[in-house]
């Protein structure tokens, strides 16, 4: 059974439409990074997902139908969905007391280490917290959570770097296992990276690009040519070029390894850049339109 | 969207036998009601305010008269004397019942759209509680925690009263059996109680579930959204068709509560108990047409928790 399986996920606010007919399937145990400009549908794909939102067409997470059944599926999903959503009145060992009396998979224990190692104190308030903080306690919650698929909203957004790195840090050392399923929504792609398995772009309701970071890394190729052998290079379809230092970068869908080393320096994109070479395709697609 | 699966396949068998046991309703409406008293502290704090004011008032003023005015009772008649001795209890059970409403009418007012507010609804929602276990939990303050916790701190407010004007009047040498008799704390307690029930709860219940109802629905200005509708009608009213039909409804079903539940409110005689008519009460069809309506609108209110948007 895979964890999140969609057919046709559509969505309209009014006029706008935020998901138009997206397929998508997320087995057990990856780490799925959703990419995309603001406005593009991550978050009214991740309601959908999570019981947040009434939708189109066929959404089954966990076997279940999120809409239909919310809070049954909450035993097995959690979501961290933007920064700081914790009630700012509350008071770290009511969270505690509060997530141990409603969850059945909630570990005490293990969040209370978590806590630990941070500097937030059992009596403090939300409100005396900084904002960095409050996602550490978040985050501190959700990971003693035994549950089978977490969701993160931009859970770093506004954090400082060493916030973020210490969030993404945590989330694969001491809670992802191949039983688990994370699915995370971001801007800041480059930090995560690393972490991910499964990497999909999504822009204007409709899934752009849909990769494993296998074939990522096997397929796509940037090759930094000397300006002398641009054209020979362009002649090889690249699917994206830019110019840095006064030499060309240009990228490669499955393109002969070989036959590119000749002409410049080969590596792997980023994400970023292959995600700016797919944008702008689509942006130049969606123009000629 | 992988081909690839990682997955051991006897992963998901694994976390299901680890699986607990599902936590009942029960609990959740217990952790549930202990948020909102964490929330809301005024629930408890403004009864109890109000209380201690109103002994310390009463220590400093009342007590202090008082083996004066019992001296200058022995002139009245029974009755007269009956209506001197209790006046202050009433007042103070008067004082607990106007905060019940203030609290019960804010509390409602606020109850919804708050986490809305601060998007800590979407903390609430990543958490196993149905948005019914939650509504009707925080339905159930002004319906049952405020009326039964106002009678309970009214009773022991009550209680202390006697206790000090006893102390008082055994310390200035008048008998404290002639005033301990006058009071009737049980029979006082039972009338607030019934009172409470049938005027405040069950009569007014279409007004709890309206803010409610409002709560859940506005984004912002839910007291202006909850008065305006009921004004524009008034007003639309009496502008385009020039009568005050609406007007009439709202003002009797607003005055009409007691004159169903109690024959006489405004005289108090000797035993109380008996202009009690709660048959009369309960076969007004005007209270179960409200009861329906307010179930309406909680039913409004779960939909629109879980349809509204978290954004």
């Amino acid at each position: 059974m895979a964890c999140i399986d969609a057919r046709g996920l559509r969505k309209a606010f009014g006029a706008t439409i935020a998901l138009d007919g997206i397929d998508l399937r997320v087995e057990e145990g990856r780490i799925l990074g959703l990419i995309g400009p603001n406005g593009a549908g991550k978050t009214t794909a991740l309601n959908a997902i999570l019981g947040l939102t009434p939708y189109q067409g066929e959404l089954r997470v966990l076997g279940r139908d999120p809409w239909i059944e919310r809070d049954r599926l909450m035993r097995d999903v959690c979501f961290i969905a933007d920064v700081a959503v914790l009630p700012r009145w509350i008071k770290v060992s009511q969270a505690l007391d509060y997530v141990a009396g409603v969850h059945p998979r909630f570990d005490r224990a293990k969040a209370e280490g978590f806590l630990a190692k941070t500097a937030i104190r059992r009596e403090s308030k939300v409100r005396e917290l900084s904002k960095g903080m409050v996602t550490q306690l978040h985050l501190a919650l959700v990971m003693a959570i035994d549950a089978r698929l977490l969701v993160l909203d931009e859970p770093t957004l506004g954090l400082d770097i060493l916030f973020r790195k210490q969030f993404y840090d945590s989330l694969l050392n001491d809670y992802f296992d191949r039983n688990r399923t994370i699915v995370v929504a971001t801007h800041q792609v480059d930090e995560i990276e690393h972490v991910l398995t499964d990497l999909m772009f999504i822009d204007r309701g409709h899934i752009v690009f849909s990769r494993s970071m296998e074939e990522f890394e096997s397929r796509y190729v940037e090759v930094m040519v000397n300006p002398e052998k641009v054209l020979a290079a362009r002649a090889l379809k690249p699917m994206h070029e830019r110019q840095v230092f006064g030499r060309t970068v240009l990228l490669f869908d499955s393109a002969d390894r070989q036959q590119l080393a000749a002409l410049g320096d080969v590596r792997t994109p980023s994400i970023s850049d292959l995600f700016v070479a797919v944008m702008g395709n689509q942006g130049q697609g969606g123009a000629a339109r | 969207m992988s081909t690839q699966t990682n997955a051991m396949p006897d992963a998901p068998l694994e976390s299901q036998a680890l699986a607990p046991a599902a936590i009942p309703a029960t609990r959740h409406v217990y952790w549930a009601l202990k948020r909102e008293f964490w929330e809301n502290r005024g629930i408890y704090l403004a009864p109890l305010a109000v209380a201690c004011v109103f002994l310390f008032g009463f220590l400093i003023t009342g007590a202090h008269h008082l083996p004066q005015k019992m001296r200058a009772a022995s002139a009245l008649n029974p009755m007269q004397l009956h209506e001197q001795i209790e006046e202050p209890y009433d007042i103070a059970g008067g004082a607990l019942m106007g905060t019940f409403l203030i609290i019960a009418v804010f509390y409602c007012i606020e109850a919804l759209q708050r986490e809305r507010r601060d998007r800590s609804i979407l903390f609430w929602k990543s958490l196993p509680v149905s948005d019914v276990t939650t509504v009707l939990s925080k339905a159930s303050i002004p319906f049952v925690v405020l009326p039964l916790l106002t009678c309970v701190v009214t009773l022991v407010t009550q209680f202390l009263m006697l206790l000090v004007s006893c102390a008082v009047l055994a310390g200035s040498g008048l008998s404290a059996a002639t005033y301990w008799s006058q009071v009737s704390l049980i029979q006082m307690s039972l009338l607030l109680l019934y009172h409470v029930m049938t005027v405040h709860v069950l009569w007014s219940a279409p007004i709890y579930g309206w803010l409610l109802l409002v709560s859940a629905w506005a984004r912002r200005a839910a007291f202006l959204w909850a008065v305006l509708p009921p004004v524009a009608i008034v007003a639309l009213e009496k502008l385009l068709f020039n009568t005050s039909h609406f007007a009439a409804f709202l003002g009797h079903f607003l005055s009409g509560a007691g004159t169903e539940a109690i024959t006489a409110p405004h005289t108090m005689p000797m035993d109380p108990l008996t202009q009690l008519t709660p048959l009369k009460f309960l076969s007004t069809p005007g209270l179960w047409i409200g009861l329906a309506v307010t179930a309406a609108f909680l039913a409004a209110a779960i939909r629109l928790r879980r349809y509204r948007e978290p954004a």
